[in-house]
C-alpha cells in the first residue's frame, strides 16, 4: 500500500533477540489497517518526543468505568485512529486461560478492535485495545454476552489481581485464585460503579515471596502466611547440607534469617518459630527440607501506593493473621472491608489514597474507627515522639478525677472481672 | 448500525471461573503441590502428593500481542498443553506439560514460531514491568513498550540465563506516575519545569479539583483575562505533574528538557529484610528513542557491579545495603550529587544519623 507511513525509528525494534511488538503489530496490519496508523503516530512520537493522545470518558451503559478513552490529536492524518479506546477486561484468576477462552477474546477483539491485546496491564486486566465509541459498546455488549465482565477504573475498586497460588505452588498459604474471584464478585457494584474518594486496590499473593507486587502495589495486599511452626524434614536437610556444604547453609540460610532464630546442628536444622516472622527466604533456598506450617492463613495490609501524589508508600500491617479457608473466613474478611470502606468514604478528602488518609488522621485513630484493636505488630517500634494526646487526661477529666494509666493492667482487677 | 433497539447483555458477570481454564493436571492436584525443581533456566518441575508431575516452561513476551501472535500461542498450547496458558505477572508467557520428553519440542516450537526466548526462571531479569507510554496513554513523556524491547534486546541473555546473584526485577515509567512500579533497577521519566498552563482551556477542567490534588499546595486561583484560571506558584512545584493527570491543560511535558532517571534497590517480597523502596542513582539520561543507548549503558554498569559485588541471594538493594552507597556510587561511577540527598517528606529519616562511615 502506498499511504502506509514510514516507521525508520520503529523499524530499528524490529532487529535483535527480543521478540518485536513492531514487527508483530505490522504483520497485524496486513489485515488491520488502523494498525499501520497506530505505528504512524507512535513514529510521529519518536521523532517528536511529543504524546499525541488526549484521554478522556466513556462509559458503557450501567458502568462507570472501565474504558479508557483516547482521541488522536492528529486525527486529520491518521482518521482511523481518532477514536482508539482501551477496554479493561477481568480476567479469570491468576491469568490462566483456556485457549477456547482467549480465542474467544481474539475473536471479539478482532470484531470490534484494532485486535490489538495487552497481557496483562499493570493492574491486572486484560486489554483490547483500539475501539471506536460506537465499536466500545459493542464490544462490551458481545464481552457481556459471553461471559467476561469490565473492568475497573477511575474511583473505584479496581481488577483484582494474585499469585498462580494453589493451582501450581507448594507455598501458597491460602487459596489466592479462589478468594481473588470471590472478592471480585462480592464487590462487583464497587468496580464498575465508582463510589470511593479514590481507586482501591487489592492483590493477593500466597506467601512472603509477593508475587502479586501487592506491597507497594495495592491498597490492600493479602499475604499468606501460617502462625504454627514451619515444617522440617531433617532427612532432606541433611541430603541438602551433604550437597552444599555446612558453610554454603551457615552464608546462605541461617545468617540471612532476618530474626537470626536458625541454627545448624547434628541433629540438623533448629528453627526458633516464636521468632519467625515468616519471611520464606528458608523455605526458598531449602525448599525440598522446609514449608510453611500447616495453620495456615494470611496478614492483611493496608495503604501501599505508587508515587502520585505524596510519595510512594508501602503497605503496612493491619490485621497480623486472619484465617481464609471456610466461607464464615471470606465473609469475616469481607465485613472488615466493607467497614473500613464506609469510614474512608466518609471521611477522606477526593482524591486521597487510604494509605494518605490514614497518614492524614493516625493510623490509632483509623483502628478505633473500624473496630481494630491496635497490636505491636503493626508498628515497627512504638512512637519516639512525647507528643501525646491521651484521651483518659483531656478536659473534662483533667478537673481532678483519678486516672490510671491506661495499658498497664491491673492483675487483681483483671482476675476479679474475670 | 440498527445496535440502539438491541437488549443489554446481562451486568455485573463478575470475574470467569479460573478452575475451567487450569490444565487439567493443575486442576487435579490444585492445592495439593508438594515441591519444586528447577530443571533447567526457564523450566520448572512441579510434584503434587499425588505423584503428578508438570513441567512449566517460562518465555519472555512483548505484552502486547495481536491477536495473530495469541492464536499462535493457543495453537502450540492445543498441541502441546491440552489447550491451557498462562501469564505471569511480569508478562511471562508459561505453559505445561505433563511429560519431561515434550518439553524440548514445545521449547522448539515456543523459539521458532513464537520467536519468545525462554528463561526469566531463578537468577536471572525478569520481563520489564511497564505500561502504555506513547502507544496509548495520554499523559507520557516517553515509550514504554519501545524502551523494553530496546533493553531485553540488550540484557536478554541474563533473561536465558540464571548466573545473577540473585533475581533482578526491572520496570520503566513514562511519567512521574511510575506505574512502571518499584524494581531492583527502574528508568523513569523526570520533568523539569512547573506544568504549563493553558489558559484559553482550563475552564474544560474542575479547577478546585486541580487546585486540591497538588501535593505541594503550590496551585491557587487567578483570574486571567476576565477568565477562571490557575496560577502555579513555582518556588513549591516539584513538577510531579499531578495537575495534569487532573487537567490536560496543566501540561508538564517538555520534549526539549524532560529526562531519565536510574532508581535501584525496590523489592516487593518480605523476604530477609522486607520490602523496600528505590532509590536514586542517576538522572539527566537523556529521552532517546528508538534504542534509548545512555539507559542501556547506565544498566549495564549497575548489572556489572552488582555481578562482580554481591552474595549469591543479595538482592541490588541488599548487597548496596551491605557495601554502602559510597562503594555503589564508586564502582558504577556514577557521580554523587544535592540531588541524591531527599528533601522531601521524612527526608531525616534517609541521613546518616551516626559515626558509622566507610572511608
Amino acid at each position: 500500500m502506498s499511504d502506509e507511513p514510514k516507521t525508520p525509528l520503529l523499524d530499528d525494534l524490529e532487529e535483535g533477540p527480543w521478540p518485536s511488538f513492531v514487527k508483530d503489530l505490522k504483520d497485524l496490519a496486513r489485515t488491520k489497517p488502523e494498525v499501520n496508523q497506530l505505528l504512524g503516530q507512535m513514529e510521529r512520537s519518536y521523532e517528536d518526543r511529543v504524546n499525541y493522545w488526549t484521554g478522556t470518558v466513556l462509559n458503557l451503559s450501567g458502568y462507570g468505568g472501565g474504558i479508557i478513552a483516547r482521541y488522536s490529536d492528529l486525527k486529520e492524518e491518521f482518521p482511523d485512529i481518532a477514536q482508539f479506546h482501551t477496554i479493561r477486561v477481568i480476567p479469570p484468576s491468576g491469568f490462566v486461560y483456556s485457549t477456547d477462552s482467549l480465542r474467544e477474546l481474539c475473536d471479539i477483539a478482532e470484531e470490534y478492535s484494532s485486535g490489538i491485546m495487552q497481557l496483562h496491564g499493570m493492574t491486572g486486566d486484560l486489554l483490547m485495545l483500539g475501539s471506536d465509541n460506537e465499536q466500545t459498546h459493542e464490544a462490551g455488549e458481545a464481552l457481556m454476552e459471553r461471559g467476561w465482565d469490565i473492568g475497573g477504573s477511575g474511583g473505584a475498586l479496581r481488577t483484582l489481581a494474585c499469585c498462580v497460588g494453589q493451582a501450581r505452588c507448594e507455598m501458597a498459604c491460602f487459596d489466592t485464585m479462589g478468594l481473588t474471584k470471590h472478592l471480585t464478585d462480592t464487590f462487583i457494584g464497587e468496580l464498575h460503579r465508582p463510589e470511593f474518594p479514590y481507586k482501591f486496590k487489592f492483590k493477593l499473593s500466597g506467601c512472603a515471596n509477593d508475587c502479586a507486587n501487592s506491597m507497594q502495589r495495592s491498597d490492600m495486599p493479602v499475604i499468606g502466611t501460617w502462625r504454627d511452626e514451619i515444617q522440617v524434614d531433617q532427612e532432606e536437610v541433611r541430603k541438602f547440607v551433604d550437597e552444599h556444604g555446612e558453610q554454603y547453609v551457615v552464608d546462605n540460610v541461617v545468617s540471612r534469617c532476618p530474626t537470626q532464630c536458625i541454627s545448624l546442628g547434628e541433629g540438623g536444622i533448629d528453627i526458633d518459630d516464636r521468632n519467625c516472622v515468616k519471611c520464606m527466604h528458608c523455605i526458598n533456598v531449602m525448599h525440598t527440607a522446609l514449608a510453611p506450617g500447616k495453620d495456615r492463613g494470611a496478614t492483611i495490609l493496608i495503604g501501599g501506593k505508587r508515587t502520585l501524589k505524596i510519595g510512594d508508600m508501602m503497605s503496612s500491617v493491619l490485621i497480623p493473621f486472619v484465617k481464609l479457608e471456610t466461607g464464615e473466613d471470606w465473609k469475616c474478611f469481607t465485613d472488615t472491608v466493607r467497614g473500613i470502606w464506609e469510614y474512608w468514604s466518609e471521611n477522606a478528602l477526593d482524591h486521597e489514597r487510604i494509605g494518605e488518609f490514614i497518614d492524614r488522621v493516625g493510623l490509632g485513630v483509623f483502628l478505633e474507627s473500624v473496630g481494630i484493636e491496635p497490636s505491636p505488630q503493626m508498628v515497627r517500634h512504638p512512637r519516639t515522639n512525647s507528643y501525646i494526646k491521651f484521651e483518659e487526661y483531656a478536659a473534662p477529666r483533667a478537673g481532678g478525677e483519678p486516672v490510671k494509666a491506661p495499658n498497664i493492667v491491673d492483675k487483681d482487677e483483671q482476675a476479679e472481672s474475670a | 448500525m440498527t445496535a440502539a433497539k438491541k437488549q443489554l447483555a446481562p451486568r455485573d458477570n463478575g470475574a470467569p471461573d479460573h478452575m475451567k481454564m487450569l490444565h487439567p493436571a493443575m486442576e487435579k492436584n490444585y492445592g495439593k503441590w508438594k515441591r519444586h525443581d528447577k530443571i533447567r533456566p526457564g523450566v520448572l518441575k512441579y510434584t503434587a502428593e499425588s505423584g503428578d508431575a508438570i513441567f512449566v516452561v517460562r518465555a519472555g513476551s512483548p505484552r502486547t500481542l495481536s491477536v495473530n501472535k495469541i492464536r499462535q500461542i493457543c495453537d502450540i498450547a492445543d498441541r502441546f498443553c491440552e489447550g491451557h496458558v498462562r501469564f505471569t505477572t511480569r508478562n511471562n508467557l508459561e505453559l505445561v506439560v505433563t511429560d519431561e520428553k515434550d518439553v524440548d519440542p514445545l521449547i522448539n516450537e515456543i523459539t521458532s514460531v513464537l520467536g519468545f526466548p525462554i528463561g526469566g526462571t531463578g537468577h536471572s531479569i525478569s520481563n520489564m514491568l511497564h505500561t502504555q507510554g506513547w502507544m496509548h496513554c495520554n499523559l507520557p513523556g516517553t515509550d514504554a513498550a519501545g524502551a523494553v524491547k530496546a533493553l531485553m534486546d540488550v540484557l536478554h541473555e541474563e533473561f536465558t540465563r540464571e548466573d545473577l546473584p540473585h533475581r533482578v526485577k526491572l520496570s520503566t515509567s513514562c511519567c512521574q506516575i511510575n506505574c512502571g512500579g518499584q524494581a531492583d533497577i527502574a528508568i523513569n521519566l523526570q520533568h523539569h519545569h512547573p506544568p504549563k498552563i493553558d489558559h484559553g482551556t482550563v475552564q474544560q477542567c474542575e479547577l478546585p479539583k486541580v487546585v486540591g490534588i497538588c501535593p505541594a499546595a503550590a496551585i491557587r486561583p487567578m483570574n486571567v483575562d476576565g477568565k477562571s484560571s490557575l496560577e502555579v506558584v513555582e518556588e513549591k512545584c516539584m513538577y510531579c505533574g499531578a495537575c495534569h493527570g487532573q487537567c490536560p491543560s496543566m501540561e508538564i511535558r517538555d520534549p526539549d528538557t524532560d529526562s531519565l532517571a536510574i532508581w535501584v534497590g525496590g523489592k516487593s517480597a518480605s523476604t530477609r529484610g522486607g520490602p523496600s523502596f528505590m532509590k536514586l542513582a542517576a538522572f539527566g539520561l537523556p529521552n532517546n528513542p528508538p534504542r534509548w543507548p545512555e539507559v542501556a549503558d547506565a544498566v549495564r554498569r549497575i548489572l556489572d557491579a552488582y555481578r562482580n559485588g554481591a552474595r549469591e541471594y543479595e538482592r541490588i538493594g541488599e548487597w548496596i545495603e551491605r557495601v554502602g552507597w559510597k562503594n555503589f556510587f564508586e564502582e558504577t561511577g556514577f557521580e554523587f550529587t544535592k540531588y541524591h540527598i531527599d528533601s522531601y517528606r521524612f527526608a531525616r529519616t534517609t541521613f546518616n544519623t551516626s559515626s558509622h562511615v566507610r572511608l
